[in-house]
């Protein structure tokens, strides 16, 4: 859509922003205080530099929660995103059925995210949980409140049950958008299920796909909630994610700077991946999807 | 928008010979979804003793006492009151502040418009971890501490990014000669935006609203930190219990039904719009 250009467009979007400046420069500019002072109690504050990045880009707890989240979010994406298109080739193309699906997966998108994890502690449980259960009946030694590795595979399992279904609907609604004739056009050439698959649906659905890629990259980035209920970051810390470990150093250790210059950092690292989001969805739009 | 209807029965014959394997495909992942939630409903309707005593995979004797004591007891049912309060509160003061700037975007070009843009979107990625501190020491700094508004002033910080993002996506698609057709009529900014184009894009608005209600509903961490009794959401009523010795998870899991049941509601509604809500409006 071609837009005019009007400078007066301002007073409409100045709600937004004082209302966002409000609760997020403000509290922003607080973390990067912190960063740069040191305090010895009693609210009184020194000027430290850049020490506390100094401090935090040497300290193996912040290099290894970030090895630990950049683990996490590389397993989940790994899982989810074949398994969301698997499941978007499979859905009914129209009608109840589609419809029915859609609500269905949609569910553990909409649950809290605390009760996500207190589902799947009680799932995983070996005294009452039906996976626990089950697992120990087979034989299968799991429990994820003392093995790191079980710990791991529950909150695995339980990303890719609550955000698979968001992959395949996203993956959905692209396959959605190809037109019937190119279908036709395959079949005339009798043009294989795979390149089908290669050529016409993967290329249609890229664009999409790059959203939710990204979206289920940042949103495993800072996850905190799902994790912590089930686990606490434990056993030892062996799923303490940047998140978990963050809000322990700020909130239960009162570290504050520290922890402000491990925000800034992380927030930098976000707003790295916003840009390439920001990139992407604008080119999409250009071209008119 | 994406929403071309296919042939139907192109598709159905493209897909005729597996129709079989996606059904049997759909059905495992169905499952998959669907048997935690069932067990977390299943352990609600049973008592304590038959939690902890025998594994049963469905209810022996079916109770609901569980659901009785959280709504009758208020320590349980002010949790879901606070946490209605807030949220609704957010996806009012949301949805008021990202309509006009939604039209703006979609409309017109003005200074650092593309920039704004994308520093909105860097606040729906923010961590909440990274305010959770901030926020703490800026909304007791003011006093709002323990009070809804705050906790609806701090959800603003994800979900008017997210409301103004899918209400442009939504307005990107009404042409822009109704607009200029209804200045000529003479109708004024505000009579226009109110009378001509909110009716428009109401399926917009509905989606949005839905999605700030949704996440505002989900959050946790900001909402914890930020409370401690007079406006303790539901969410950390539970987390409390959780860490409490004794625990009762009977009532542990008929609380974590009731919250589902809120989203589950309004799911159908908005089953087309979900793809579209998640992805900022895109899609």
């Amino acid at each position: 859509m071609n837009k005019t250009v009007n400078h007066k467009a301002w007073f409409l979007v100045l709600p937004v922003l004082v209302l966002v400046a409000f609760s997020a420069v403000i509290p922003l500019m607080t973390v990067v205080n912190y960063s740069v002072q040191d305090t010895f109690g009693n609210n009184q504050f020194f000027w430290a530099g850049l020490e506390w990045f100094d401090e935090m880009l040497h300290s193996d707890r912040m290099w290894n929660a970030l090895g630990r989240q950049l683990m996490f979010s590389g397993i989940i994406l790994a899982i989810e995103v074949p398994l969301g298109i698997f499941v978007a080739l499979n859905m009914p193309k129209s009608g109840f059925w589609a419809s029915f699906c859609l609500v269905l997966m949609s569910l553990p998108l909409l649950i809290p995210w605390n009760v996500v994890g207190t589902i799947w502690q009680v799932f995983g449980r070996v005294d009452i949980g039906l996976l626990g259960r089950t697992l120990e009946n087979l034989g299968i030694d799991y429990n994820y409140t003392q093995s790191p590795l079980a710990a791991w595979i529950t909150i695995v399992v339980m990303d890719v049950w609550h955000w698979t279904s968001l992959v395949a609907l996203l993956a959905y609604a692209g396959l959605k958008s190809i037109p019937d004739a190119y279908y036709q056009a395959a079949k005339i050439d009798q043009a294989s299920r795979w390149k089908v698959f290669r050529y016409i649906e993967l290329p249609k659905m890229a664009g999409v796909l790059m959203i939710a890629i990204l979206l289920r990259f940042m949103d495993s980035f800072m996850i905190y909630t799902e994790p912590f209920v089930v686990t606490g970051g434990g056993p030892g810390n062996a799923t303490t994610l940047l998140s978990i470990d963050l809000v322990k150093m700020a909130l239960g250790q009162f570290d504050l700077g520290p922890a402000a210059a491990f925000s800034i950092m992380y927030f930098l690292v976000i707003l790295l991946i916003s840009w390439v989001f920001y990139t992407v969805m604008t080119n999409l739009d250009k071209k008119g999807m | 928008m994406t929403d071309t209807t296919l042939a139907p029965a192109a598709s159905r014959s493209r897909s005729l010979p597996r129709i079989n394997g996606r059904a049997i495909v759909m059905t495992l992942y169905l499952l998959f979804l669907l048997l935690p939630i069932y067990w977390l409903l299943n352990m609600s309707l049973k008592t304590n003793t038959e939690i902890l005593g025998d594994f049963t995979l469905w209810p022996r004797n079916l109770t609901f006492a569980n659901y009785a004591t959280i709504l009758t007891d208020p320590s349980w049912y002010t949790g879901y009151i606070n946490s209605l309060i807030y949220v609704v509160m957010n996806t009012v003061i949301s949805l008021t502040v990202a309509l006009p700037a939604a039209y703006a975007f979609s409309r017109y070009h003005f200074m650092g418009d593309k920039h704004l843009f994308f520093w909105l979107l860097t606040n729906r990625m923010a961590p909440p971890a990274v305010f959770a501190l901030p926020f703490f020491q800026l909304y007791s700094s003011i006093g709002l501490f323990d009070t809804h508004i705050a906790v609806a002033l701090a959800h603003c910080l994800f979900n008017v990014p997210l409301a103004v993002w899918i209400l442009e996506g939504f307005m990107r698609g009404v042409p822009k000669e109704i607009d200029e057709t209804a200045y000529i009529d003479g109708y004024s900014f505000a009579g226009f935006f109110v009378k001509i184009f909110m009716p428009l894009i109401s399926s917009g608005i509905g989606v949005a609203a839905f999605f700030c209600f949704m996440f505002s509903w989900v959050e946790l961490l900001l909402s914890r930190t930020l409370t401690t009794v007079d406006a303790k959401p539901i969410a950390a009523t539970m987390t409390r219990t959780v860490s409490a010795s004794g625990l009762d998870w009977g009532v542990l899991a008929a609380a974590g039904v009731l919250t589902i049941i809120p989203g589950a509601l309004v799911i159908w509604f908005v089953r087309n719009y979900i793809a579209k809500g998640f992805a900022l409006g895109r899609v």
